[in-house]
């Protein structure tokens, strides 16, 4: 059994009066790129959506904030925090932020040559983003951009 | 985050979501996923556990690799310390859900951080 999160989510909400959050379903396959290269070979960016930044910057503010964060991947994990408006998915990274936003991990496939290198610096943003448009029109453009000027060859993704 | 795995996918970076919500993920439909059946907020594995934190990342990546068809999603096999207890609480609507209002505030996990980042921003 998995857990059925949009039912569960859902409810919840209207139980505690919050506004509803409305996942977008998509209705066409997914574009694809295939990897020009052995992952062995890649430089492998990261973006977590659990709203992470490092102590020094700036934290999210919890109402459709499309704003993200660069954060240097030598960052220790013990400056790494979390801001993000499902606060109850946090008490664990913020304990041990590898949960969230698995970096350490990163780093050591990478010395251990599986990756080709991680990018000099990853990437955050808050997900609970209620507005699609903003996402597509802000969001979007803005990681693909980060992405792009650290060129990376694949990007790992890690939902909160 | 699958609006912008798509993204990002469409204007040629591959993308790899590693997803602990199979519902959303699924919804969401982006070109290649890893699931993990875990605890939403530990898509990196649980606390202080680095062996089984590489190990998740380790399998995510080899799956990446593997992926040669757009839509997948590979399960991995990496049950939640503790057993399945968990999911009756991911799954029970009357939980407690704690959070600081939507607003434009910015939420610090620490005061601390909040004077650090004011005064970097003074600087």
């Amino acid at each position: 059994m998995t857990v059925e999160y949009m039912k569960t989510i859902r409810e919840k909400y209207s139980k505690l009066g919050y506004a509803a959050y409305g996942w977008h379903k998509a209705e066409a396959a997914p574009p694809w790129t295939a990897l020009a290269k052995p992952l062995s070979d890649c430089k492998v960016g990261m973006l977590s959506t659990a709203g992470t930044y490092a102590a020094g910057q700036v934290a999210y503010f919890y109402k459709d904030d499309t704003s993200h964060r660069v954060i240097p991947s030598h960052t220790p994990v013990a400056e790494l925090r979390f801001s993000h408006l499902t606060e109850n998915y946090l008490p664990d990274a913020r304990r041990d932020a590898n949960c969230a936003f698995p970096i350490e991990p990163l780093r050591q496939l990478a010395n251990e040559g599986v990756l080709g290198a991680v990018a000099d610096n990853v990437f955050s943003c808050m997900g609970a983003v209620y507005s699609k448009r903003r996402v597509d029109e802000e969001l979007a453009p803005a990681m693909y951009e980060a992405f792009a000027s650290e060129g990376v060859d694949a990007a790992y993704l890690v939902p909160l | 985050m699958c609006l912008i795995a798509r993204y990002l996918e469409q204007r040629g970076i591959p993308t790899l979501v590693m997803a602990t919500a199979l519902d959303i993920v699924e919804f969401g439909w982006p070109p290649r996923a890893v699931f993990m059946d875990v605890p939403l907020g530990h898509g990196g594995g649980p606390a202080f556990e680095p062996g089984r934190q590489l190990a998740i990342a380790r399998d995510a990546f080899a799956a990446f690799g593997r992926m040669k068809e757009p839509g997948g999603i590979i399960h991995l096999e990496h049950p939640w310390p503790g057993g399945e207890g968990w999911q009756d609480a991911a799954s029970d609507d009357g939980a407690e859900d704690v959070r600081q209002p939507r607003d434009l505030t910015p939420r610090y996990q620490m005061e601390a951080d909040r004077r650090l980042a004011e005064a970097a921003a003074g600087d």
